[in-house]
């Protein structure tokens, strides 16, 4: 906090109000609503509704859908956070050895962070399309029988891909930040001791850059949950048979395609619970970081 | 000295690998939206450009139902940049208010107001998708720039990344300003503003790639075809070649990836630096 401050009684009030006005309106009652229904069952056409206590959270979450949905989205991120990383701390590493061209790399390696997901997945699905798309016809040549329309593993493979392109660029640019950040002195007491690249790279570089790569799980893991939308509502759309539901597609579909309000509401709100406890994890961390 | 140049070019090949990783795609898109539908359905992607490129973009940009059913693409980049440059000084705005309050003000409910914008970290539209359309079409804000932007504006990292930048001004300054009689409007507008700008533009460039993003809230926002944003075209094209018909109109499809990407592209290229610090400094 400031040592000196203003005192005032109500300026500061009209300074906070625009947010605060914003926040309530569409985020604190949107998400009260959605914790609301999340105890109600309406019936056929929505014209009255009973609560039912628990009974939208028994049904969505114990059914065969979510469950396989929740399955999902737990590998689909693990695979997307890891690979996304390792990538990028590779490029990272790299850009930040060579000399000649740095800028270069730098600046092609980064630029991918503006593209948006669903602009990724339409190019990833027509790159993928079974008519003239040269991923399709190259996999299948070099003998995998490759078919994402019916096969889940190979339809999994498509969307981790995309989903992995897309968020190479965002690791880059903050690992390359991170390394920057290392001091030469560091670099060049390291080299004095230990010759080998790769023993430096783990031993130290790896360990000083832990508290970006662990701010970057968080930041990848939210992605790969929330973000992918996009990417999957224009590639798979979670076929086949449901395979690469994520289960924030699948709040979405329930609601608006399914119009089953209740069931989407509680899927809602077990998300909510999952961010919440995202965002704790990260506090925490953030907390010991400033211990340092 | 033969081991370290080894080295160096596995380094090398390693970056360009991963540069064709990351462009590759995106050409062969470009290359591909500039031949004929029947020449890709024909012969696939394409590496090189053809000939078609001025024929396809003026489809796509200037004719009327060259490639939505009655919407232009000029209409959508339009939007598109509505709503980039309106979420972009709209959060500016709101969040530099806010942090203004939070730091340079001693009252009462600041603590409680500070969780409930930090709260907003723990509702991301996906959890509330379905209130906040009604909330929305509750209010008559349906297919409005309103109802389009203002309810994205509100989350907390602006506020949060102001407030870091705000705290670390010295005191001393406020204290010179009030010996001069600095108002509290004054002090903001004359000193803080301006002191802020390099952080301001950090923040205006990387909103404004990330209000023209947006997905997820356009999507079940807009109804009609005239308030499309190029990413919401993205969709629909992507439902007109499910649906097939004679000849896939694929040359669009491309075409329309590339003008939803260029824009925000362009502008982190050019203001690489600031994007850049502005990504890395606000998450700290």
């Amino acid at each position: 906090m400031k040592r000196v401050q203003f005192e005032h009684s109500a300026i500061p009030y009209l300074f906070v109000a625009p947010q605060i006005i914003i926040i309530l309106v569409f985020f604190l009652w949107p998400a009260a609503q959605a914790i609301y229904q999340s105890f109600l069952l309406e019936d056929a056409f929505g014209l009255s509704s009973q609560f039912v206590w628990f009974r939208n959270y028994e049904d969505t979450i114990f059914s065969d859908s979510w469950l396989q949905a929740a399955g999902f989205t737990i590998v689909f991120s693990a695979i997307v956070t890891f690979l996304s990383l390792a990538l990028a701390l590779l490029l990272a590493v790299k850009a930040n050895e060579v000399i000649r061209g740095a800028s270069t790399y730098k600046t092609t390696l980064m630029w991918a962070y503006a593209i948006a997901p669903p602009v990724a997945g339409l190019m990833g699905n027509l790159m993928f399309n079974p008519l003239i798309g040269d991923m399709y016809k190259f996999l299948n040549a070099i003998g995998w029988d490759f078919d994402h329309k019916l096969d889940s593993f190979d339809a999994g493979f498509v969307v981790v891909l995309i989903s992995v392109w897309k968020q190479v660029s965002v690791n880059f640019i903050f690992f390359l930040s991170g390394l920057q950040g290392i001091p030469k002195s560091v670099n060049e007491a390291s080299m004095m001791d230990c010759r080998s690249p790769t023993r430096r790279f783990w031993t130290i570089t790896f360990p000083l850059l832990a508290p970006t790569t662990f701010f970057l799980m968080v930041i990848n893991i939210t992605y790969a949950f929330f973000e992918t939308f996009g990417i999957i509502d224009t590639t798979t759309r979670g076929a086949p048979g449901g395979a690469t539901n994520t289960l924030v597609f699948k709040v979405f579909q329930d609601g608006f395609r399914g119009a089953d309000l209740g069931g989407s509401s509680a899927q809602s709100v077990v998300l909510m619970i999952m961010v919440l406890a995202l965002t704790v994890v990260q506090f925490r961390f953030i907390e010991r970081k400033v211990h340092y | 000295m033969k081991q370290w140049n080894w080295r160096l070019i596995s380094t090398h090949a390693i970056l360009i690998v991963g540069v064709c990783f990351m462009s590759l795609p995106v050409w062969v898109a470009f290359a591909t939206s500039t031949h004929s539908a029947e020449h890709i359905l024909r012969n696939g992607l394409q590496f090189w450009p053809g000939s078609d490129f001025v024929e396809t973009y003026r489809q796509v940009l200037f004719v009327d139902g060259g490639v939505m059913k009655s919407v232009l693409g000029t209409t959508m980049l339009k939007n598109s940049l509505i709503l980039g440059i309106g979420f972009a000084v709209g959060k500016v705005i709101i969040s530099m208010l806010a942090a203004y309050a939070i730091v340079y003000f001693r009252f009462k409910l600041a603590v409680p107001l500070f969780w409930v914008i930090f709260m907003t970290l723990l509702l991301p539209l996906e959890v509330r998708i379905i209130p906040s359309y009604e909330v929305v079409a509750g209010l008559g804000l349906l297919d409005t720039h309103v109802g389009l932007i203002v309810p994205l504006i509100a989350s907390a990292t602006g506020t949060f990344f102001f407030r870091q930048f705000f705290r670390s001004v010295p005191d001393e300054l406020l204290e010179a300003a009030r010996l001069d009689g600095a108002t509290a409007w004054g002090f903001f507008k004359d000193i803080l503003v301006p002191l802020s700008k390099t952080m301001i533009a950090a923040i205006l460039i990387i909103m404004f790639v990330v209000g023209w993003n947006q997905y997820l809230w356009p999507l079940i926002m807009t109804t009609k075809e005239e308030n499309y944003t190029l990413v919401i075209g993205i969709k629909q094209i992507y439902q007109i070649l499910a649906e097939g018909g004679e000849l896939p109109q694929y040359q669009k499809a491309f075409a329309l990836t590339i003008l939803a990407t260029l824009p925000p592209v362009l502008v982190v290229l050019v203001f690489q630096n600031w994007f850049v610090k502005g990504l890395v400094e606000s998450e700290k």
